[in-house]
Formats: structure tokens, C-alpha cells, sequence
């Protein structure tokens, strides 16, 4: 694994909590990794399987997943549903061999920006230490193989 | 409606492991409706195939079509245009799906992504049971719309049998005792009487014991 590898994650966040946690983040001018790309979400009971399985698909070396506390969905139950999702992607990259550390659920408030820096850093360390998709690497040997670009 | 779960992605891996390029076709009915084999279950079938096989270095196109039925003709021959460009078809119907798939275009290869299990229904979100055994003969109507043929596991006509414990059946806690249901159902109403009747040995030449069963509407079909 290179030194230098910095991962690319995908962050789907809640409206309500996640992503005003973002903001809060930044107002409070909290230091956090820029590698986290931030999808926000009316909740994360929209965020499907499919959009989770794309991510990793076009390349994410990790994915999560940030919604509200459990109990305190703006939506009652968005937040267990996507709870559920996630859990299945899970799964499903251990089946087909891809560690399921690469994704996960975090749940969180909107008054809590010091915990959102906090899960980019976790996640960040988390993917560096696992090291790039195992896709991406794949596709570069693979295309060296074949001498396409 | 019939009720299938999806196979492991490790089996459908292994049927499409010579393949580099292949359709993977849903159905818009029953598999649609226990989510097994929408439009959501394509493509959640789709990538993961991608990704297994990206992983793998021997990336995998896939392309993805939905019918509204696999078990008509008419709607079969939709993607005549596009059947043959592939090197093989996965289709997520039930079992019919592959097999009129398979006679409609007889030379590519079909594949099922779905194990289909039993006639049934959801009685929760995301829970199916087995309702019908599409014995052919119905008679639910004497045990007031309780089925001992699909309901009892051993499809007595003349229950209890001893197992039944507290309501449940003796092969698992978590399946009820059809036979201890409709005695309840029958005291209930007043109607106990009513399992004095002892039922002969069921006539299975309805069910699959006749081979394959055909229907016929005589009023429905067209030429003859």
C-alpha cells in the first residue's frame, strides 16, 4: 500500500443532523480530512442499496452512511431502515470478497460538529490502513493487461 | 402470488463465470411484488455482479431489461431485438421466466438469479408465508378458509395430529399448527360439528401427481 494513498469516501448525510453537523463543523473551523465527499440527503431512509452499491461501483475506496440518533429521525424511521441497508452492503462486499469495513453507519446530531470531524478522521484512518478498492486496482491491472488507456 | 428469494451471488457468479458480457432481465409480477426481481432487485443484482467481477480484474458487462410479465408470450418477445447480443441472460422471474425466455429464443443461454419456493403472501412487510400448494382442488371452504394442505406440514385432511404443542406445529416453534387454528376457528363459530365429518383420502391427480397441469379457456382462445 502507498504512503501517499488517500482515499476516496462517499458520505450520504441527513439534512437534519449530518450535514447541519457538517456546517457546524466548519463554523467552528474543526480540522477534518478532505476526502470525504458529501452527498446530502432528505434522510437517510432514502438512501438505497443501489446508491450504496454505485458508490463502490464508480470507484469510492469507502462509503458511509450519517443520520440522525436512533429514535430521533426527522422521519421516525429513515435512519433504522438505512441501518438495515447498510447492513446488507455489508454483506454483500463480504461475499464477494471486498472488506465490509469499507462501509458504515454513524449516527449523530446537528449540534454535533466535533463528532462529525471526528467519523471523517475514523473513516478516513479506517480506509487508509485498508488501503484502495480493490476495483480500482483491479481495473488499473486489468487495463495494463489489455494496453488500454 | 408466487413468492422467490434471489440465489446466492455466489451461484450466479459461477453460472456467468465464462461471460464478459449479459442481460440480466426482471419481471414486473410476483417477483416484483416480494421484492426479488423489480426494476430495484436488477440493479442491485447488477452492480453487484460488476463489482464482483471488477474485483476479480475480468470486468463484467451488465446490462439490465424489465418485462412487465415472463410468463407471456407478448411480453417475452419485447426484447427480441437485444436477446441475442449477449452471451448469456440471467432473468430474476420465477421459474417460468427462464423457460419461456428459453423457448421464445432458443439459442441463447438463460440462466435463473431467483429460487422460486411457494405460493404465498406478505403477512408483514418483508415476511411471506406459504398460503396455497396449488393442489388443484380447493377445498378451504370446510375449514373455513384454513388450508391443512399448504398450512400443515404433513397436509393432514383429518387433523391434529399429536405434535401440535401449545399452537405450534413439531417441526418449529415459529410455525403454527393450521389443524389447532381452524379447531379454534370452528369452536369459535359454534361449528365444531362440522369436523365430524371425516374427509376420504385426497384425490392428488389434481395436484402434480396428473404431470404436468394445463389450463384451458375455451372462451379465450383465439384460432381455434
Amino acid at each position: 500500500m502507498s504512503e501517499t494513498f488517500e482515499p476516496t469516501l462517499i458520505a450520504f448525510c441527513c439534512k437534519y443532523c449530518a450535514y447541519a453537523a457538517a456546517d457546524l463543523a466548519g463554523s467552528m473551523r474543526l480540522n477534518y480530512p478532505s476526502n470525504v465527499k458529501i452527498t446530502q440527503v432528505p434522510c437517510t431512509g432514502r438512501v438505497d442499496i443501489i446508491h450504496l452499491l454505485k458508490a463502490f461501483e464508480d470507484g469510492a475506496d469507502g462509503v458511509y452512511v450519517a443520520g440522525c440518533m436512533e429514535g430521533d429521525c426527522h422521519f421516525v424511521s429513515g435512519n433504522l431502515k438505512a441501518k438495515k441497508r447498510v447492513a446488507y452492503v455489508k454483506k454483500t462486499l463480504e461475499e464477494i470478497g471486498i472488506e465490509p469495513d469499507r462501509i458504515d453507519m454513524f449516527n449523530l446530531s446537528s449540534a454535533m460538529g466535533p463528532r462529525f470531524a471526528e467519523i471523517a478522521i475514523e473513516m478516513t484512518d479506517r480506509i487508509r490502513k485498508l488501503g484502495p478498492t480493490p476495483l480500482t486496482a483491479s481495473s488499473e491491472t486489468c487495463s495494463a493487461k489489455e494496453g488500454t488507456p | 402470488m408466487i413468492v422467490a428469494d434471489r440465489k446466492s451471488i455466489h451461484e450466479i457468479l459461477d453460472m456467468v463465470k465464462d461471460c464478459s458480457n449479459i442481460l440480466v432481465v426482471g419481471c414486473k409480477g410476483c417477483v416484483t411484488v416480494c421484492n426479488v426481481g423489480g426494476l430495484k432487485e436488477v440493479q442491485i443484482l447488477a452492480a453487484t455482479l460488476k463489482i464482483a467481477r471488477k474485483k476479480e480484474g475480468r470486468p463484467l458487462q451488465v446490462d439490465e431489461a424489465l418485462l412487465e410479465r415472463q410468463c407471456d408470450p407478448e411480453y417475452i418477445a419485447m426484447i427480441q431485438d437485444r436477446v441475442n447480443d449477449y452471451e448469456a441472460v440471467i432473468s430474476m422471474a420465477c421459474g417460468v421466466g427462464p423457460q419461456f425466455l428459453s423457448e421464445a429464443y432458443p439459442n441463447q443461454r438463460f440462466y435463473p438469479a431467483v429460487n422460486t419456493t411457494f405460493f404465498g403472501g406478505a403477512v408483514a412487510h418483508g415476511i411471506w408465508e406459504e398460503r396455497c400448494a396449488g393442489c388443484g382442488t380447493c377445498i378451504i371452504h370446510h375449514f373455513d378458509g384454513l388450508c391443512p394442505i399448504a398450512r400443515c406440514s404433513k397436509s393432514l385432511m383429518n387433523g391434529p395430529c399429536g405434535g401440535s404443542d401449545h399452537g405450534k406445529c413439531e417441526i418449529a416453534k415459529t410455525v403454527d399448527c393450521i389443524w389447532d387454528k381452524i379447531v379454534r376457528k370452528k369452536m369459535e363459530q359454534g361449528r365444531l360439528n362440522d369436523l365430524l365429518q371425516v374427509f376420504p383420502a385426497k384425490n392428488w391427480q389434481t395436484a402434480r401427481d396428473g404431470g404436468p397441469r394445463r389450463s384451458r379457456r375455451e372462451e379465450l382462445i383465439q384460432n381455434g
